[in-house]
């Protein structure tokens, strides 16, 4: 069995486009809906990325505005001005 | 104009390029505490905060973190949103989060300003020193948070006091002193990784999740505030976790054997999460056993294959933990529900429809086992009995639970294990705080513990229950005992009623 990585985030109307993003960029993420919040889990990686983003508010996002609605997360990070990954090792 | 730094140049010199080599003394004299624990590193630069968040970044997030925060809570404040949960015995809940989580959050504080200047990698002591600030945060925006309910609801008004006094308090005390008067990477092993990484999930989403459900706004939006921020702690979790063991191979035994205590030690302090999520929520949104199901054995054993590459397996006693899962919320119930004479929150036995709600879930074993103990008690209470234990537990020498849980093959028999140090025998509730005692046995004989220094006098002279109720600063049968019948349900049920009145109504 596939070991998910998960992105957590408020749900919210700033967060909207974001879990839009991450869905549309991530065929495989499964988003799991409970009282204020939402649960993204993708089995092994999950990346999400800023001009996606962009693309959906219409204007300049900074990947670290995510922690303003980011609730949890599972894998290991790695981040840089462009991407946001989570990802296990296979 | 000179093209903006990328994150990773930024991180770079924003944290090991403010840091310098001190001339005056030998940083083994500057950083005394990060070799005694065995722990071998190489090279510090090797630390990177896959967040790469400096401290400029971080103060701005915060503060749009707090405006949004504070917002809501003037929001529910004025709004009377007490008002709108769902019941007032869902307030137990808040209040042992209020004594026992809160003062946990200030220790943590403590410890990571202590464990941040104890490493002598710039990296590691700048996320020490953000997370410390985090946790003061914490402490802050929950007192904030909760007390508003204090004008209204019984409980919550001497959380200090009754943190250093309480006997159920110690379960959570004793944990984190645990923790603080370890070394600084076992110190950051257990809070950040095996508390944070492996477990506060499930304080922090489900419960947290179900506060929303509840009408909890306040709660709410503290908790997913404070979550956000705990997901860097738990970065710095993994990090510090993989930074060992990539740095030496001998590091791998010892931070085994941490991940092994800090399971163990972090899931029985769980066991109150999970019967606040079973007990204390009158509306639901997941069992216990559904939440350990997605959040440890989906997320967390993932964490645990992915460490795998470095010799690291699952965590000891982890099968007991899944043997457990149907049955440690109704256990740990019976008990708040028998010690309700000395504890500042409210206990009831569940209603029909909890009750259904509780055989869907969890099965044969409650249905045949819980269910009808919990319709016993009811039963008692119709009568005019309700049953209250009225005497203190034994407690476990580690964990400071009373010692009622059951042996993992039998849930009908109470499992009791007794260690020897010191010429002295102590209790443990399992063999999973049994095997914690006899790794560090003279660190464990030194805990104090709470029922047995009551009965020698140390509870101000307090010769039974209700004295000992008193010394706590709670008043009987208002703060403490029973919820039907209390002041909270007298004056929940009046509220309500005025609250739907209309002016039509009224005419």
């Amino acid at each position: 069995m596939a070991d998910k990585v998960f992105i957590a985030l408020q749900n919210n109307a700033d967060a909207q486009p974001i879990i839009e993003a991450i869905l549309a960029d991530n065929p495989e993420a499964v988003p799991q809906e409970s009282p204020g919040m939402v649960k993204i889990d993708c089995p092994w990686r999950l990346v999400v990325r800023r001009e996606s983003i962009e693309a959906r508010i219409g204007r300049e996002f900074d990947l670290q505005e995510l922690h303003v609605h980011l609730i949890s997360l599972g894998g290991n990070l790695d981040e840089d001005d462009d991407q946001f990954t989570l990802a296990w090792t296979r | 104009m000179a093209k903006k730094l990328g994150l990773k140049e930024r991180y770079a010199l924003m944290t090991r390029g403010l840091d310098w080599e001190p001339s005056y003394q030998p940083l083994d004299k500057l950083f005394p505490y990060d070799s005694y624990e065995g722990i071998v590193i190489k090279d510090w630069d090797a630390w990177a905060d896959p967040f790469r968040l400096t401290m400029d970044a971080y103060w701005k997030y915060q503060a749009e973190k707090e405006r949004k925060l504070y917002a809501i809570l003037d929001a529910f404040q004025q709004n009377n949103g007490q008002l709108n949960l769902s019941d007032a015995r869902y307030l137990s809940a808040v209040k042992l989060w209020l004594q026992g989580v809160t003062p946990l959050e200030y220790a943590a504080h403590r410890g990571f300003a202590h464990a941040g200047r104890a490493f002598r990698g710039a990296g590691a002591r700048i996320a020490c020193q953000m997370q410390s600030i985090d946790e003061l945060r914490h402490a802050q925006t929950q007192l904030h948070a909760f007390s508003h309910y204090n004008k209204f609801f019984s409980g919550f008004h001497n959380f200090a006091h009754m943190r250093d006094r309480a006997w159920y308090l110690s379960i959570p005390k004793s944990f984190f002193e645990d923790a603080m008067t370890a070394g600084p990477f076992e110190f950051v092993t257990s809070i950040s990784f095996a508390f944070e990484y492996v477990l506060t999930n499930l304080l922090f989403m489900p419960f947290v999740s179900g506060a929303a459900y509840n009408g909890d706004m306040a709660t709410t939006t503290f908790g997913f505030s404070a979550q956000s921020d705990e997901s860097r702690h738990m970065t710095l979790g993994l990090e510090v976790v993989k930074f060992m063991l990539e740095q030496h191979e001998d590091n791998v035994p010892i931070v085994q054997a941490w991940l092994d205590k800090w399971f163990w030690r972090g899931y029985r302090l769980l066991g109150l999460v999970g019967t606040m999520m079973d007990y204390m929520l009158p509306k639901k949104v997941m069992s216990w056993q559904e939440a350990w199901g997605i959040y440890w054995e989906e997320n967390g054993v993932a964490l645990f294959h992915d460490l795998a590459r470095y010799g690291i397996r699952l965590p000891k006693h982890h099968e007991v933990a899944a043997k457990e899962k149907n049955r440690l919320t109704h256990e740990m119930w019976t008990v708040l529900y028998q010690y309700g004479n000395a504890l500042g929150l409210h206990t009831w036995v569940p209603n029909d429809e909890e009750l259904d709600w509780m055989s869907e879930k969890y099965g044969e074993l409650f249905t045949s086992m819980y269910r009808p103990r919990l319709l016993h008690l009811r039963e008692l209470e119709q009568r005019g009995e309700r049953f209250f234990n009225n005497r203190l537990p034994m407690v476990c020498q580690v964990c400071q639970i009373p010692v009622f849980y059951t042996e993992p093959d039998d849930p009908h028999v109470q499992c009791v294990r007794i260690v020897e140090a010191a010429g002295t025998k102590h209790h443990c509730c399992s063999d999973g705080c049994a095997d914690i005692f006899n790794r560090e046995p003279m660190k464990y004989v030194q805990a104090l513990i709470p029922p047995q220094q009551i009965y020698r006098g140390e509870a101000g002279g307090a010769r039974d229950i209700f004295e000992y109720g008193a010394w706590l600063h709670l008043e009987r049968d208002v703060d403490t005992g029973e919820y039907r019948g209390s002041p909270d349900q007298r004056h929940w049920q009046a509220w309500q009623q005025q609250h739907k009145a209309t002016p039509a109504d009224a005419a």
